[in-house]
């Protein structure tokens, strides 16, 4: 297709002070066919950083405090080599809406029509929401690695406390924990914390 | 709104403290309100987060209000600000080496701007016939009081903004490092990071806002303009819970109180001295000097500071004319002038906005024409007509 390939020269840069989210973008663009993708995690000269790569599309992540300084960039002045816009217009409320809720904001140079870049976005906002959701797992995962973990001990206690089987002293704190309607990792806690009173 | 349920956003920075104040000390909750302050780290984030919804009213630079409603430098939407959360509040830092070139090209007294932007304009002759990179000055958003009182203050002793110097937008936690590793030569900003240079000994402050213009339109509770009907008792609670807890806040009876939980770990998370130094209007200027200290360096609900002014509104709009931010053009005044809302805060709030002691123009700029509402092109003028010094 002939737009498609006009688009993968458009020269994409990711400003991103997280290199693991701004890889999976990288990745994704580079998927998509755009294969002109450079990174900025960086941000001290920000506006320097950008002119020496002198990109047709900024992406940027709401956690930057240097989102500020893109702002600039849509100022005719000596400072500003190329004007940029913000990539949604007064027409385009749901696409901003995706791009805040996902965490991420695109500026296109001026001129450029916007929905060349249209899948840019969608790409960047669905990576983004994967990273967040990946993020979680992870986050989920940890939770029920340290659980186990205090589950385990606690049950170590009991079967040294009162001399019984490790499926006892399982049953013996699912049962706690249904009783006084708590988690199993509480009621382990709890335990712990108490051996370590009684020590 | 879902019910009395408020989200708001805010930047970290001395004057959301009003907002701060109404949250954590019950002035919201007295009027049944249960307000979610957000903490942001960009004016755009906020700006954004206003713009679709996500925030129902956040705490924004004054300009930026104004510039949303002309639809200049961002999408066009009609904001409204019925309450001034802070009349002033920033200073200008400039690096200890650029400060002696000051010291050693000053003809009188540096501490008066006039003395002061002469200096610097030597400053800049000096560099520019050696060859020597021009000065860079840090600065919070192209539509910030910050840009305009560094621009205002430079244009005085003779200098071109645009063409003698660089102005760079700087997030604020970033200035002090930028001016460290001399990124930048000096920098416009609010507390505290002032007295954070200082402290450290990389930079001193050279003047306080308040000596550029005596009464700068700094930040604005602003929301979008066109609030449902059942909206309006919600917004007659918040303005009176926000302005409570401004008076609280202009009580120096409250200051300790104030600063500790403006100054709390969930809001703006720094020392509560530096909020205290903030209110009080007292800095040190330079490390090991002695505190500085001025009546107005920052206005949060006193001296009539609360009510929106529509001739601040029509000043700001005439600084962002006079550097090319904004064509000149009655719709455009009239849409600027329309943003500050000062019939909202009347219906609210009954009791009226107290006496102010406010320069007869409105903003008392050190050098220059008065402002003048009616005639922004003749005002205007008058710069333009002022000899340029140029005697170096």
């Amino acid at each position: 297709m002939v737009c498609a390939r006009t688009d993968s020269a458009l020269k994409i840069v990711i400003v991103d002070e997280n290199p693991v989210r701004a890889a999976i973008l990288a990745d994704g663009l580079l998927e998509a066919g755009y294969t002109n993708v450079g990174r900025i995690e960086e941000t001290t000269k920000l506006l320097a950083r950008i002119y020496t790569l002198d990109p047709d599309v900024i992406l940027i992540d709401l956690e930057n405090p240097s989102r500020d300084v893109l702002a600039q960039m849509f100022q005719v002045s000596r400072a500003v080599k190329r004007p940029v816009a913000m990539f949604v217009d007064q027409s385009d409320t749901a696409a901003i809406e995706a791009a805040v809720d996902a965490g991420v904001s695109a500026y296109i140079v001026d001129g450029l029509k916007k929905e060349r870049i249209k899948n840019i976005l969608d790409l960047c906002i669905s990576r983004f929401n994967a990273f967040t959701r990946l993020q979680d797992e992870l986050e989920t995962t940890r939770n029920a690695l340290s659980e186990r973990k205090v589950i385990d001990r606690a049950k170590g206690i009991l079967m040294k406390a009162k001399s019984i089987s490790e499926e006892e002293a399982y049953a013996l704190l699912r049962k706690t924990a249904m009783n006084e309607n708590k988690k199993i990792a509480e009621v382990a806690q709890s335990v712990i914390t108490a051996a370590e009173l009684l020590k | 709104m879902n019910g009395n349920r408020l989200r708001i956003g805010y930047i970290p920075l001395t004057d959301a403290a009003a907002l701060i104040i109404a949250a954590d000390k019950g002035f919201a909750g007295k009027e049944g309100l249960d307000v979610e302050l957000v903490r942001e780290v960009s004016w755009s984030n906020v700006r954004d987060k206003l713009n679709i919804g996500l925030f129902d009213a956040a705490h924004l630079l004054a300009p930026l209000a104004i510039a949303s409603n002309l639809g200049i430098g961002h999408v066009k939407v009609s904001l409204c600000a019925p309450f001034m959360l802070g009349l002033n509040g920033n200073a200008i830092t400039v690096s200890r080496s650029l400060y002696d070139a000051l010291t050693l090209a000053a003809e009188g007294d540096l501490s008066d701007p006039k003395v002061s932007a002469k200096a610097l304009a030597r400053v800049v002759a000096e560099r520019r016939r050696r060859g020597a990179e021009p000065l860079a000055f840090g600065m919070t958003f192209p539509f910030s009081t910050h840009n305009y009182q560094l621009r205002f203050w430079m244009a005085a002793g003779g200098i071109d903004p645009d063409e003698d110097v660089r102005l760079v937008v700087l997030p604020p936690p970033y200035m002090v490092e930028s001016l460290g590793n001399r990124q930048v030569d000096g920098f416009c900003v609010g507390a505290p990071w002032n007295s954070v240079a200082v402290d450290l000994g990389i930079g001193c402050i050279l003047h306080f806002g308040s000596d550029i213009f005596a009464r700068a339109p700094e930040k604005v509770l602003a929301m979008h303009a066109s609030q449902p009907p059942d909206r309006a008792d919600m917004l007659q609670q918040l303005l009176r819970a926000v302005d409570g807890a401004a008076h609280f806040i202009a009580d120096p009876a409250n200051i300790e109180e104030v600063a500790t939980l403006v100054a709390a770990p969930h809001r703006l998370d720094v020392p509560p001295e530096f909020i205290r130094g903030t209110l009080e209007g007292q800095l040190r200027l330079a490390r090991g000097g002695m505190p500085r200290t001025a009546p107005n360096y920052i206005l949060i609900g006193r001296d009539g500071a609360a009510r929106p002014n529509p001739i601040h509104a029509a000043w700001l709009y005439a600084q962002m004319v006079r550097w090319g931010q904004a064509p000149l053009s009655p719709d455009l005044l009239a849409s600027a002038k329309a943003c500050f809302r000062p019939d909202l805060y009347d219906a609210a709030l009954t009791e009226g906005a107290g006496a102010s002691l406010a320069p007869a123009d409105g903003i008392g700029a050190f050098v220059g024409p008065k402002f003048d509402a009616e005639n922004i092109a003749g005002y205007l003028a008058a710069f333009r007509c002022q000899p340029q010094e140029s005697e170096f």
